[in-house]
């Protein structure tokens, strides 16, 4: 898909962040990050152990939480200069989210489940449309292209769906549109090593379709050998480096 | 994008959990029905109790309160602590203001219903609803001195038919060991059901109660009384010394205020006239005590049904936190997650009420010949109207009020949590 090439060349920043604190309320900064840049052709892994402000760090970057101090620039947009709602856009529009598990609301279909984000965003509403012509059919060549094309499959409900089947459905959510980012919360920690290698493996191969820049979050660093880059959070966090701080 | 998506969501959801969901609407349906039914059974009950008696101007009797007067006048609840003279009943039965008078005897019983002796002119001039008279179902009214004329629910319940015999009890009560066994009463005629104590009354002739009395002038049978054969009793001159009460209608209404004040300070004779429609106020006032405690108890009850949905949705927040993080991941606003939250409230609480309104216009239409039948109350017209829908607007506005404390605390939680999925 080259439909995005034309706006953002490759190198081009796809976040950044700056000077970041992040404390969650009443308790010790968890977060403390000088510099972070990711660009919008990296696939990068960002390990480090339980605890240590992954899921916190994908929130400040997905615009849900706010930095206490420091800047979180996505696609050159300042989070922090938009306001709430503003950020909720930006979310909706460049952003695709899978977590860890249940990713799915049980009360829509498979399919309506993957088109969930174009009902919250124009932009990537539009983008689906042009790519496949109908948001059905661009959520089944995601689904398809993720291995889930069994027709009987699509139909079953989303609560029927194996661990693995659910990621993929998330995955192909995160992915419709064609949002800039992914980002993902260790999406494989409830999957084998054979089933983790493979969906790793198709997920970044999608992002690459569709030139989205993937951070993906786990403690399992066996997985950083599928990605072009690995950042170990406890490295790049000085909040993790001040001994007295980390009580968990 | 549209903007009210979430209805749909809300609806699915909703669905999903349709178990919990149908329940509480299964609550709220029930309170509303309760609500309602009660209202109609009210209205029905005031409607029918504003039309016990009409067409008559003023009720006499003996001193005592005006209430007590109707009460036992037109309820035949509760007795006269005394009777009128014969003279003073005269006396006002040829006022010439006067159009036409009904004379009442009360005290005695058959089988728990009241016996009321009167005279033919009952028949002609009583009226109740809009002035509708008395029509006889079977028979007509009396001729002999021991004919009845039995109401309409005396007849159903009894199982009496015209010409059968009836004994009279002396005083009140169902198990009355003083009997006129001597002197039977033959069924003349049945009337119509009318919906008012009517029903419940065995008319016999000011006469026939007189006759009866005949040997018990001490209250309680002499050995006289044996001697009184109706036979005999036919031939007697039967005119009453004294009278419960009686009934006026007057030539022209204005003079009732006039004709009451008279009345009331009559020499001979400490002597009451009420205006019924305002002795009917003054008794609804004493009943409507008890008609607001039943109307704030139903809407206590859909109160409590309300509850019902907010404790169901409340505790569904915690297992939701995850759709609601799904939800915000792919771009939901908070404020949609709060609307998301109080259009389920909404949509519970709009479903339970039509289902409400649907089953008790239902329900009272079926029962409609029972409720009438049996508690002599009209329900009038069985179509939902401008009330249901302001209670539909009001159960609502009620449960969207509720809705709130899910609602906000979903929108907090959609902040606190962040992205992180709580299980
Ligand atoms: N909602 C919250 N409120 C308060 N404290 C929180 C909240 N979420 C996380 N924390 C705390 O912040 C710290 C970092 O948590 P975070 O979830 O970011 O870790 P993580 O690296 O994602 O761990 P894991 O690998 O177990 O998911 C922990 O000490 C945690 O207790
Ligand atoms: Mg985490």
């Amino acid at each position: 898909m080259s439909r995005r090439l034309a706006h953002s060349p490759a190198g081009e920043t796809a976040i950044a962040v700056q000077d970041l604190t992040f404390a969650w309320p009443g308790g010790a900064p968890v977060l403390d990050i000088p510099e972070l840049h990711i660009a919008r052709n990296e696939k990068v892994f960002v390990e480090g152990p339980s605890g240590s402000g992954k899921s916190t760090l994908l929130g400040l970057i997905g615009g849900v939480l706010t930095p206490a101090r420091g800047k979180v620039m996505l696609l050159g947009q300042n989070l922090g200069a938009l306001s709430a709602a503003g950020r909720d856009r930006f979310r909706a529009e460049h952003l695709g989210i899978v977590f860890q598990m249940f990713n799915l609301l049980p009360y829509l279909s498979l399919i309506d489940n993957v088109i969930l984000p174009c009902r919250f965003s124009l932009r990537r509403r539009e983008a689906a449309l042009a790519a496949t012509g109908t948001l059905t059919g661009e959520a089944r060549r995601l689904l398809a292209h993720l291995g889930l094309k069994d027709e009987a499959l699509l139909r079953r409900p989303v609560t029927q769906l194996s661990v693995g089947q659910q990621q993929r459905v998330a995955a192909a959510r995160a992915l419709i549109g064609g949002p800039e980012i992914l980002i993902a919360d260790e999406p494989t920690s409830a999957l084998d090593a054979r089933a983790q290698g493979r969906f790793l493996e198709l997920l970044i191969e999608e992002c690459e379709r569709a030139q989205s820049a993937l951070v993906f979050v786990s403690h399992d660093t066996a997985l950083s050998r599928f990605f072009t880059r690995t950042i170990a959070l406890p490295e790049v966090n000085r909040a993790a480096q001040a001994p007295e701080e980390e009580g968990a | 994008m549209n903007r009210f998506f979430f209805l749909p969501l809300a609806a699915r959801s909703l669905m999903n959990r349709r178990v919990t969901a149908l329940l509480t609407l299964f609550a709220i349906a029930l309170s509303v029905m309760l609500f309602l039914g009660v209202e109609k059974i009210r209205l029905g009950a005031k409607e029918s109790f504003d039309n016990t008696i009409s067409g008559t101007d003023l009720i006499v009797g003996a001193r005592s309160g005006s209430v007590n007067l109707l009460l036992y006048s037109v309820f035949r609840i509760g007795d006269a602590t005394n009777n009128i003279t014969w003279e003073s009943y005269r006396a006002f039965a040829e006022h010439p203001d006067t159009a036409w008078t009904v004379p009442i005897s009360l005290g005695d019983s058959h089988r728990g219903f009241r016996v009321m002796g009167t005279t033919g002119a009952y028949f002609e001039h009583y009226q109740y609803g809009q002035r509708r008279p008395l029509e006889f179902g079977e028979g007509a009214p009396f001729e002999d001195v021991f004919d009845a004329v039995l109401g309409a629910e005396v007849a159903s319940r009894l199982g009496y038919e015209l010409g059968d015999a009836i004994t009279l009890s002396h005083g009140i009560g169902e198990t009355s060991f003083a009997n006129h066994e001597n002197k039977p009463f033959r069924v003349a005629g049945i009337l119509k059901r009318t919906g008012t104590p009517v029903d419940s009354t065995v008319h016999v002739p000011l006469e026939g109660i007189e006759a009866i009395h005949l040997g018990w002038e001490s209250g309680a049978r002499s050995p006289l009384a044996a001697l009184y054969t109706p036979e005999r009793v036919r031939q007697m001159e039967l005119q009453p010394a004294e009278i419960t009460a009686f009934f006026m209608g007057l030539k022209s209404r204005i003079a009732a205020l006039k004709v009451q004040r008279e009345i009331n300070q009559y020499k001979s004779e400490p002597l009451q006239a009420v205006i019924p429609g305002v002795a009917l106020s003054q008794l609804w006032r004493v009943v409507s005590v008890a008609e607001t405690a039943l109307t704030s108890i139903a809407a206590f009850v859909v109160f409590t049904g309300l509850l019902g949905m907010l404790t169901a949705i409340m505790t569904s927040l915690n297992e939701r936190r995850r759709e609601m993080a799904i939800l915000r991941s792919v771009g939901a606003r908070p404020w949609m997650i709060f609307a998301l939250l109080m259009s389920e409230a909404a949509l519970l609480a709009l479903a339970g009420a039509l289902c409400g309104i649907a089953a008790i216009y239902t329900a009272l239409t079926a029962a409609r010949s029972f409720i009438e039948a049996q508690l002599g109350i009209f329900l009038g017209a069985l179509q939902p109207g401008l009330y249901d829908l302001y209670l539909i607007l009001a159960v609502v506005g009620a449960a969207l009020l509720l809705g709130l404390f899910p609602a906000l605390r979903a929108y907090r939680n959609s902040l606190a949590d962040g992205l992180t999925v709580r299980v």
